[in-house]
């Protein structure tokens, strides 16, 4: 394991989730999960941010904050999105103001379903995030070699 | 002692310093998640930190913020280093006051709400604790005859008794420099605050990691001056000032995890008042004396 995925730090972001899920974000924080044991830590921050939790759908209000938070966060950075909801709009699906998943507002690169997904399914997904940072990182690298 | 001790001191802190540093903030972080009944990252996490910091992409608001970063870092070490090789204490007070300043302009620099609030506050923390270092370097002076670091060590008696009021002066106003909690308000060493990262909010990439750096090389140099207190030019001195340092750095991160944050205004008058109780109280009875 490299740097990197030694100490990935998490901006979890509320799109229009019913809170279910990010209490269960939160839970992975507790000292029965307690993910800081692998340099997990939760910021407020995207600049210092690696991965990118959301829950819940995008909703036409919320839609430039989740591509702002993104766009703020510095490369290497991956986008987990946590719960049904995020992942394909769940039962808000078909409600006026939803546009649908995390992922029709930006690239998402590991799906944890659920309804409330479990702080287990959180960190696993987090975890298959990081194998896919590691490999975005590994490609800048090669990219910034060729140049 | 020979000027070679001195050089010695700091070579040693230049380069072991920020490697105590960073094993101190892996203490910090694994007492913590003991303390809240949790295992904890290992202790070298804040060198994973720092290394995936180094390797991130930089995004940066402005062209001098991270300049400005920089020199913070630079005039650290130097602050440090200066504390290490026996020089001046007033020198070594106001390049540690120089240093700080230019973290506050960083913060200043970029447009973010945060960081200037965060900017603001670090300015009434300094202004609490600028008096009681202050009152300690005149204290020092009176007990010892001098201002510079050797001559403390050399006046060949620990200067903790007659200067008991300034000593607990300076490890109230420890919590304040080392940042924590409930000194906390400007850069908090936590992920979370109420007002993001404050100063740090828009600092990433190579820039944060050199400010966590600045950090370790901060919390060494002011466990030093803690260590002073109980220097007498002995190795006895030495290995007393030693433990009761990284006693302190416990009662630190005791403090930490039991209080909440405070609001600037407290957090300046209880600087004052005890600064000015304990440091001036100080100063009349060495008169006396």
């Amino acid at each position: 394991m490299s740097g990197t995925t030694k100490s990935p730090w998490l901006l979890h972001y509320d799109a229009s989730s019913c809170n279910g899920c990010d209490i269960e974000v939160l839970a992975c924080l507790t000292p029965v999960y307690d993910v800081e044991r692998f340099g997990v830590i939760n910021t407020g921050d995207p600049k210092q941010a690696d991965i990118f939790l959301v829950t819940g759908a995008v909703n036409d209000q919320n839609k430039e904050v989740v591509k702002q938070l993104y766009d703020q966060m510095p490369e290497p950075k991956v986008v987990v999105a946590v719960g049904v909801c995020a992942c394909s709009g769940g039962i808000f699906r078909d409600c006026y103001n939803i546009l649908g998943g995390v992922d029709k507002v930006i690239p998402v690169d590991v799906y944890v379903p659920g309804c409330a997904a479990r702080p287990e399914s959180i960190i696993d997904g987090v975890v298959k995030g990081l194998d896919v940072l590691e490999k975005k990182r590994l490609k800048l690298r090669e990219e910034e070699g060729k140049r | 002692m020979s000027d070679w001790i001195w050089i010695a001191m700091c070579v040693l802190f230049v380069i072991i310093g920020p490697l105590i540093g960073c094993i101190l903030a892996g203490i910090d972080r694994k007492i913590s998640a003991r303390m809240q009944n949790r295992v904890g990252p290992p202790i070298l996490q804040p060198l994973y930190d720092v290394k995936k910091f180094l390797a991130k992409e930089q995004v940066t608001p402005n062209k001098v913020q991270d300049f400005y970063v920089m020199v913070f870092l630079l005039f650290t070490i130097v602050t440090g280093a200066m504390f290490f090789a026996g020089m001046d204490l007033l020198l070594v007070i106001f390049s540690l006051t120089l240093a700080e300043t230019f973290l506050v302009l960083a913060a200043y620099s970029s447009g973010s709400v945060y960081s200037q609030i965060g900017a603001q506050r670090e300015l009434y923390v300094a202004m609490a604790f600028e008096p009681i270092i202050l009152l300690m370097a005149i204290c020092y002076y009176m007990h010892t005859g001098s201002f510079s670091v050797s001559g403390i060590i050399e006046s060949g008696s620990m200067s903790v008794i007659p200067l008991l009021g300034v000593f607990v002066a300076f490890m109230f106003g420890l919590t304040m420099k080392l940042r924590k909690s409930p000194f906390d308000l400007s850069l908090s060493h936590h992920a979370h605050q109420d007002i993001v990262r404050g100063m740090a909010t828009e600092f990433s990439g190579r820039t944060y990691a050199s400010l966590e750096i600045a950090h370790w090389y901060e919390s060494v140099m002011l466990l030093g001056m803690v260590a002073l207190f109980f220097a007498d030019g002995t190795w006895v001195g030495a290995a007393v000032g030693i433990v009761i340092a990284l006693l302190a750095w416990v009662l630190e991160i005791w403090i930490d995890n039991g209080f909440a944050r405070m609001t600037w205004q407290t957090a300046l008058k209880s600087g004052w008042v005890v600064g000015l109780v304990l440091g001036v109280g100080n100063v009349a009875v060495l008169l006396l004396m």
